[in-house]
């Protein structure tokens, strides 16, 4: 049919009420498709080189080159933006429930549990989680209701808790809880590498009290999530350790890393993973701490609100 | 006549409620008292039959005979047994007094195993209960897509090496780390030089929130803010600071050789040479 005898000129014209969707038979669209694809990509190269032509004659008086658009570049403005100098934001940090650690009163001791009866991923996790945090304690969970743990650990003199949820022998949640009435936040916990799945050749993390990096927490919540994170370390990182955990939000998901660097001269660090590493994804923060029925919700992430553009993101 | 019947159903014709396995035939029929296919346990073939059943947590006695056989609307007799198990026991033995022995020990059995099953359901509903979130399969794709295109985006490594690279700079690490200073200056001399208007209003700002102790979590949000906000104002001038930061260090990786060797003293030889040409790929990097 019409694949052996197509026209030879470079440039084919096409009617212009012309769509190439029309056409009944498959063979043939399919052929008139690729043509009318190679068609574009030819008028496509054609303008990249004349602009770059165009650059290039004006030389100095070159226009700078245009940004190409990403997803933050667009992102939709949250007027819940923390401002640097924001006095009112200052004044709630100030007397937030995080204001004791931040004001060095409380050193922190977190209880990392699991759900009901762990599989040996989950158990693994947690195991180097706790190396990581430092000041933390695993309790395997016997069926207990969290409603009673959680004074007992207030009576101990927890200041955090966190509860890795399982699914399937794999961790997929994790509840966060800031103990003496503290807000609880529940995020969704995927790709989880543990430390053997993590191609390094680093040994394992030290006791040394690493420092946190907070990556991108902009909005309102993000900076109330982020201090979170932050009371989960001591305050005085020790530098000899040259460890570091990283908070990294991007998009609404907060990538958890752990490293160790070196300074090979002031311009140039060596980076090198070590620990286990997952990625968070908040679904929802309480007032007080965790409590399904009757706690009061700072924020939920409702599926058919929050989702519907792909450039508005909360954290 | 109930031998006929099983003539029929047991062995030779089909049975709907008739299961066959390897081993067994089981029966589904609701009232059968063990769950088997055999001639003494089929409703069906035997004209006097007894079962327990529970309904909602309470336990009937059911009873069929002879006499009902013609009215199938009346042919199951319903008996509510008390909750005391002693005390059911006895009435199913009141009920089924002078009926085969059979049927009388199978019904205890049935009526045990069930009392037991509903102490532990009580049980259980006490406890917390897994509550089961079915996932929407279309969501889960979308999230794992987003997360993909979200870590390609967020460039962790650059990220925390930059940020490890600042806060050497604002001397964070205090004396830990001795590196020539005249580079350092130089560099912080170009910097300052630059980005005047806009460093100065954060270095103040980082200066104060030193002393109140919030070092780790505050400077990183007043560097990254101010490097995502300013990024487009930076890019133009960081370009000409790198260029002139990589001749300083480029001049002391010569002393420094034996670091990576190759890849070391290919990049002072490419610089030199040439400099005008390496803008486009500086750009890139910073891009």
């Amino acid at each position: 049919g019409e694949v052996g005898s197509p026209p030879a000129q470079e440039r084919v014209l096409f009617p212009p009420t012309f769509s190439v969707s029309e056409i009944k038979n498959k063979q043939r669209r399919h052929f008139m498709f690729l043509r009318w694809k190679q068609q574009q990509r030819k008028e496509k190269l054609a303008a990249k080189k004349k602009r770059k032509k165009e650059r290039e004659a004006l030389g100095d008086k070159a226009p700078p080159k245009a940004v190409p658009k990403t997803i933050e570049n667009q992102r939709v403005y949250d007027e819940t933006t923390v401002d640097l100098n924001d006095e009112e934001v200052a004044f709630d940090e100030a007397t937030d429930e995080f204001a004791p650690y931040f004001n060095r009163q409380t050193v922190p001791k977190i209880l990392i549990t699991t759900s009901d009866r762990p599989r040996g991923r989950t158990v693994r996790f947690c195991e180097q989680l706790s190396t990581v945090i430092p000041n933390s304690h695993v309790y395997y969970r016997r069926g207990l209701a969290l409603k009673r743990i959680i004074p007992q650990c207030i009576a101990r003199d927890f200041t955090d808790l966190i509860v890795i949820n399982e699914d399937r022998k794999i961790p997929n949640g994790l509840v966060l809880s800031h103990l003496p009435e503290g807000p609880t936040a529940h995020f969704r916990m995927s790709s989880v590498r543990l430390r053997k799945e993590i191609k390094r050749k680093g040994k394992e993390p030290t006791e040394h009290v690493p420092e946190v990096i907070l990556n991108n927490f902009t909005t309102r919540l993000g900076h109330s999530i982020g201090r979170m994170f932050a009371s989960l370390f001591p305050h005085d990182p020790q530098f000899i350790g040259r460890q570091v955990a990283t908070f990294h939000n991007q998009r609404d998901y907060i990538f958890f890393r752990f490293h160790r660097y070196i300074f090979k001269s002031e311009k140039k660090v060596g980076i090198q993973e070590l620990g286990p590493r997952f990625t968070l994804k908040l679904r929802s923060l309480q007032k007080g701490t965790f409590d399904s029925k009757f706690g009061e919700y700072e924020w939920i992430h409702k599926r058919r609100e929050m989702d519907t553009s792909r450039r508005k993101f909360h954290l | 006549s109930p031998q006929v019947v099983w003539d029929m159903l047991g062995n030779r014709q089909f049975c709907s409620y008739k299961i066959t396995t390897k081993t067994q035939n089981f029966c589904r029929n609701e009232y059968n008292i063990t769950g088997l296919c055999n001639r003494s346990s089929c409703p069906l073939a035997n004209s006097q039959y007894a079962t327990v059943r529970e309904e909602k947590g309470r336990c009937y006695l059911y009873m069929k005979t002879i006499e009902r056989a013609a009215f199938p609307r009346r042919l199951w007799e319903r008996v509510l047994l008390s909750k005391n198990y002693e005390k059911a026991l006895e009435e199913i033995d009141e009920n089924l007094i002078y009926w085969p022995r059979f049927i009388r020990h199978k019904c205890k059995q049935r009526f045990t195993k069930i009392t037991q099953y509903l102490i532990r359901i009580r049980k259980l509903t006490l406890k917390r209960q897994r509550k089961l979130v079915p996932l929407r399969r279309k969501i889960e794709r979308r999230e794992k897509r987003r997360e993909e295109k979200a870590l390609i985006a967020a460039q962790l490594d650059n990220a925390i090496e930059k940020e490890l690279l600042e806060r050497l700079k604002q001397a964070t690490y205090g004396d830990i780390y001795n590196f020539p200073i005249h580079a350092f200056d130089k560099a912080l001399q170009q910097q300052e030089a630059e980005s005047e208007s806009e460093s100065d209003a954060e270095k103040e700002g980082e200066d104060e929130e030193e002393d109140v102790d919030k070092r780790e979590f505050v400077e990183a949000d007043d560097s990254d803010l101010s490097d995502f906000e300013d990024m487009d104002k930076l890019e133009t001038s960081s370009e000409e600071e790198e260029e002139v930061e990589k001749k300083p260090s480029q001049s002391k990786h010569k002393g420094k050789a034996p670091l990576k060797g190759p890849a070391r003293r290919k990049r002072p030889h490419m610089e030199i040479e040439y400099e005008e040409e390496t803008e486009p790929t500086v750009k890139a990097q910073t891009a």
